[in-house]
C-alpha cells in the first residue's frame, strides 16, 4: 500500500531517510549545544522579561 | 579566565564605546489591539451563543438565511479564532516585542496598516459569511479576495516584526520572539497553500485540489492554524507574561528551547489525524498519528516550564486573579495537548470523530489556554499602560470563576453527550440491527446536553462583560502612556561575536538566519506529507462509474456550500459496520475525484450524506422538499432548520457556464463546449424534477428554482457506486 503511492516518485525511499537524518542531527546538535550551554547565558536570557523595563509598579504586586 | 567573565559585563564592555539612545515604545497599537480584541471576543462569542441554542430550539436562527446555523457557525469560528484571539495575539506581540527587543517597532505605518487591515477583514468575513459566501474549508471559509488581503497584511506583520529585530537594542533574541518568527513564517505557508482557488466571480471560488488531495491540504492547514495561529504565538506570550506577572524568570530556558525546536519540527505533520478511517491512504493517517503522539512531549515540556516558573509562588496565585488565570491557562493547554494526541489514536477517534467530544476539545482550549491567557494579559496590561492600579480585584476575581464555571458546563455536557451519542450510534440488537436505527434518536437523546453547553457559554460570556467594566474603570481611573519613554544603548555596528561561542548563540542572533531556519523545519514536514499526495492523483484508484456532476447537481452541490450543511452533515462512510449498516457502503477515495471542493465534514449534527440518494436510502423529491420547507414536519424533534428560502430563489443558470468551464480548467472532463449546453442539460433534468414533485404530491414550482438545484445534487449522492454493484466498475492500476 505505502510503496504503491510512491511509485511515481522517483528515489521515494531517500525521502524518509533524509527527514530521519534531519530529524537525528538537528535533535543531537540541540542537546549538545543544551549541554554546553554557559550559565551565564541561561541566567541573562531567563531575566531578559524581567529587566526590561523599570515602570513605577514594576515590583510590587498590584494588589499593593 | 574567559569563562569566569559574565556575559553581562562582556556586553557592558561592548556597549561601552556607544552612547545610550532615548526612543519611546508604542503602546497606542497596543490598546487598539487590546479594544479590538474585547469588541470582537463579544461579538464573536454572542454569535456562538446564539448557535448554540438553535442546536436545541432551531428556531433561534430568527428565520433568516443569514442567521441560520450553517452560516453562523463559520461566523463564530472565524470571529473567536481571528478576531478575539488574533488581536489579543497581537496586542500582545507587539507590547512584548519593543520591550525584549528594546526598540519601538520598525514602522508605525505598517504598525496601523496592520490594526486597520485586520480590522477591514474582519468586518469583509462579517459581511460575507452570512450572506452565504464561503469556499467550505474550515477555518479558511472567506473567498479569494479576502484571502489575498489576509495575506498582504500578514506580510506587513512579517515585516515590521523582522525590521524591528533587525533594528534592536538587544543582542539575543528572548525565546518569545522565536516563537513570534515560527508564527509568522508558518501561519504564512498555510494560508497561501491552502488559498490556491480558481476565482469564478468576485466571490466564488473552486479549489484547485479536489477530493482526497483537497482534504490532506485543508486539515494540514487546520491542524497547523490551531498549532501556529492559537498555540505557538501563546506560548511566546506565555514565556513573556506569566514571568512578569509572577515576577520571577521562567523555570528552565533551556526546557523552553527544547519546547520549541520540538513543536516547530513535530506539529506540522500531525495534521492527518483529523481523517483518521476516511479515504486518506493509511500511510499518511499513520504519519499522523505518530507525529501526534509525540507532540505529547514537548506540550507537556511546555505546560510543566510554565507552572514550575510558579515555584516558591504559589501562595500569590490564591490572591492574584492574573496567576490564577494563567495557571489555569496552562493546565488547560496541557489537557488539550493530552487530549489531541488520545484523539489522534484509531480507536480513540473511533468513537470520538463526528461527535461532540471534538467541540468539548477544541473548547478546553479555546476557552481555555486562549481566553484565560489572553485575560490574563489584559489584566496585566491595561493597568500598566494606564499607569494605575487594576480598579476591582474583587470583579476579577468573579470574572475568574464565572470564566471557570462557564468552561466546566461548556465541555462536561458535551463530553457525556459525545460519548452517548457515538455508543448510541455504534449498539445493535442481538438480532443484528441498529438499536437506534433512527438517527434522530442520537440527537433527542443529548438535547438536555445541548442546553447545559449554553448555560456554560453564557456564563462564560457574562464574565467577560465583567471584564470589559473592570478594565474600563481601570482606564478611567489612569491615564494612557501613548509613548513610553525608554532608553538603551545601541547595537556595536559589525559585531563579530566573541571568540568560542556557539552556533547558536550566532544563529539566534541573525534574525533572518532564524526565520530561514524555521520556515525550513516547517516545510520539510509539509512537502513530504503533501507532495506524495498530489501524485497521488495519478494513483489513485479511480472508479470508472464515476462520473461528473451535472449542471443542475454542481448548483445544487454549491447552495449545498453555502448554506454551510457540511458544518452538521459529514460526506465520508467510515469503514465500520455500525456506518455501512446505516449509511450504507462505505466511501473510497476514487468517489472525490471531481469534488472541488470535498466536502467531507468533520461533525454528524445530522447523519451522513454521502450514500443519501443511494437506493438503500433513497427518499422521494417530495421528502426532501417538505423537509427542507420544514424539517420537524418529516422528522418530528428535528433540530434541523428550515430553508423556506430555497423553494422561493432562482439560481443563476448562466453563471453555470463559467463554473463548468472553470471545472474543466481543473481537470474535471468535461467535454469541450458543453458550457452551451447547460441551459437546456438544466431545464431537462431540473422539467423532470418539477413534474415528480407535482406527481407526487401536487407541489407547484419551475425548474429555476434553487430547491430543484438542491434535490438534484441530494438525489446524486452515492449513486455513482451504484453501478458498481452492478458490475461494471474497473480499476485503474498505476503504469
Amino acid at each position: 500500500m505505502f510503496k504503491y503511492y510512491f511509485e511515481g516518485i522517483k528515489n521515494v525511499e531517500i525521502f524518509p531517510i533524509i527527514s530521519l537524518i534531519i530529524f537525528f542531527t538537528f535533535f543531537l546538535g540541540m542537546i549538545v549545544w543544551l549541554l554546553v550551554m554557559k550559565k551565564s547565558y541561561v541566567d541573562k536570557m531567563k531575566n531578559m522579561p524581567l529587566q526590561s523595563e523599570d515602570e513605577p509598579n514594576e515590583s510590587k504586586s498590584f494588589l499593593l | 579566565m574567559m569563562e569566569g567573565k559574565t556575559l553581562a559585563t562582556e556586553e557592558k564592555l561592548e556597549h561601552s564605546s556607544l552612547t545610550v539612545e532615548k526612543f519611546a515604545y508604542d503602546n497606542h497599537i497596543v490598546r487598539l489591539f487590546v479594544i479590538a480584541s474585547v469588541v470582537f471576543g463579544i461579538v464573536g462569542m454572542s454569535v456562538g451563543l446564539m448557535a448554540a441554542i438553535q442546536l436545541f430550539y432551531p428556531a433561534a436562527n430568527l428565520g433568516l438565511p443569514f442567521t441560520s446555523f450553517g452560516r453562523i457557525r463559520p461566523l463564530h469560528t472565524n470571529a473567536v479564532i481571528f478576531a478575539f484571539v488574533g488581536n489579543a495575539m497581537f496586542a500582545g506581540v507587539y507590547y512584548s516585542m519593543q520591550r525584549l527587543l528594546k526598540a519601538r517597532m520598525f514602522s508605525d505605518f505598517l504598525s496601523y496598516f496592520n490594526f486597520w487591515g485586520w480590522q477591514a477583514i474582519i468586518l469583509a468575513a462579517a459581511i460575507t459569511l452570512p450572506l452565504g459566501y464561503t469556499t467550505s474549508h474550515e477555518y479558511a471559509e472567506l473567498e479569494w479576495p479576502i484571502d489575498i488581503a489576509i495575506a498582504l497584511v500578514w506580510v506587513a506583520f512579517g515585516v515590521n516584526m523582522i525590521g524591528t529585530i533587525l533594528k534592536r537594542r538587544e543582542r539575543h533574541l528572548y525565546v518569545a520572539i522565536w516563537f513570534y518568527i515560527a508564527t509568522f513564517v508558518t501561519v504564512a505557508i498555510l494560508h497561501i497553500f491552502n488559498s490556491i482557488q480558481l476565482p469564478i466571480s468576485i466571490f466564488k471560488s473552486y479549489y484547485v485540489f479536489a477530493g482526497v488531495q483537497d482534504a490532506l491540504v485543508q486539515w494540514w492547514y487546520g491542524h497547523n492554524a490551531v498549532a501556529f495561529f492559537l498555540t505557538t504565538p501563546f506560548l511566546g506570550l506565555m514565556y513573556y507574561y506569566l514571568p512578569k506577572a509572577a515576577n520571577r524568570p521562567v523555570f528552565s530556558y533551556k526546557l523552553s528551547i527544547i519546547h520549541f525546536w520540538s513543536l516547530i519540527f513535530i506539529y506540522i505533520w500531525a495534521g492527518p489525524h483529523h481523517l483518521l478511517y476516511t479515504a486518506l491512504p493509511d500511510w499518511a493517517q499513520s504519519l499522523g498519528t505518530v507525529f501526534s503522539i509525540m507532540l505529547i512531549a514537548p506540550s507537556w515540556g511546555g505546560m510543566l516550564n510554565g507552572l514550575l516558573t510558579l515555584r516558591g509562588a504559589w501562595d500569590r496565585v490564591r490572591e492574584d486573579p492574573i496567576l490564577k488565570f494563567m495557571v489555569v491557562a496552562v493546565t488547560a493547554y496541557g489537557m488539550s495537548t493530552f487530549e489531541g494526541p488520545m484523539l489522534s489514536l484509531k480507536n480513540v477517534n473511533w468513537i470520538s470523530h463526528y461527535t461532540d467530544w471534538t467541540i468539548a476539545h477544541v473548547h478546553i482550549g479555546g476557552l481555555g489556554w486562549n481566553g484565560f491567557l489572553i485575560f490574563g494579559i489584559f489584566y496585566w496590561l491595561v493597568p500598566k499602560m494606564w499607569g494605575t492600579q487594576l480598579h476591582s480585584v474583587k470583579l476579577a476575581n468573579t470574572h475568574f470563576w464565572l470564566g471557570t464555571l462557564g468552561m466546566i458546563f461548556y465541555a462536561l455536557p458535551l463530553y457525556v453527550a459525545g460519548f452517548t451519542q457515538s455508543l448510541m450510534w455504534k449498539q445493535f440488537t442481538p438480532d443484528g440491527f441498529l438499536v437506534y436505527s433512527n438517527f434522530l434518536q442520537t440527537v433527542t437523546q443529548i438535547l438536555p446536553m445541548y442546553m447545559l453547553r449554553a448555560v456554560g457559554g453564557a456564563l462564560y460570556l457574562a464574565g467577560v462583560f465583567v471584564m470589559v467594566y473592570n478594565l474600563m474603570k481601570t482606564a478611567y481611573a489612569g491615564k494612557f502612556i501613548r509613548n513610553e519613554e525608554a532608553e538603551a544603548p545601541a547595537l556595536q555596528k559589525n559585531y563579530v561575536g566573541k571568540p568560542n561561542e556557539g552556533w547558536h548563540h550566532r544563529l539566534e542572533r541573525r534574525a533572518v538566519m532564524m526565520t530561514v531556519l524555521v520556515f525550513i523545519a516547517v516545510a520539510t514536514g509539509g512537502i513530504i506529507e503533501i507532495i506524495p499526495t498530489m501524485l497521488v492523483k495519478s494513483n489513485v484508484p479511480s472508479i470508472a462509474s464515476v462520473q461528473p456532476y451535472t449542471p443542475l447537481e454542481l448548483e445544487g452541490r454549491d447552495l449545498y456550500i453555502r448554506e454551510g450543511c457540511v458544518g452538521c452533515h459529514s460526506q465520508m462512510v467510515r469503514p465500520f459496520r455500525d456506518e455501512t449498516e446505516r449509511y450504507g457502503e462505505y466511501s473510497k477515495a476514487g468517489e472525490f475525484v471531481y469534488d472541488h471542493p470535498f466536502l467531507w465534514g468533520s461533525k454528524r449534527t445530522g447523519p451522513d450524506l454521502h450514500r443519501e440518494g443511494h437506493s438503500k436510502n433513497r427518499r422521494s423529491d417530495s421528502w426532501h422538499y417538505f423537509h427542507m420547507l420544514e424539517p420537524q414536519q418529516m422528522s418530528p424533534g428535528s433540530i434541523m432548520p428550515p430553508y423556506p428560502w430555497l423553494l422561493e430563489s432562482s439560481f443563476d443558470a448562466e453563471a453555470l457556464k463559467d463554473k463548468i468551464s472553470a471545472m474543466r480548467t481543473l481537470g474535471v472532463p468535461y467535454p469541450e463546449g458543453y458550457e452551451n449546453q447547460v441551459a437546456e442539460e438544466v431545464k431537462k433534468q431540473g422539467e423532470a424534477i418539477v413534474q415528480r414533485l407535482k406527481e407526487e404530491a401536487k407541489v407547484k414550482t419551475s425548474a429555476d428554482k434553487e430547491i430543484v438545484a438542491m434535490i438534484a445534487y441530494l438525489q446524486r449522492l452515492g449513486t455513482d457506486i451504484e453501478v458498481k454493484a452492478e458490475g461494471e466498475e474497473t480499476t485503474n492500476t498505476p503504469e
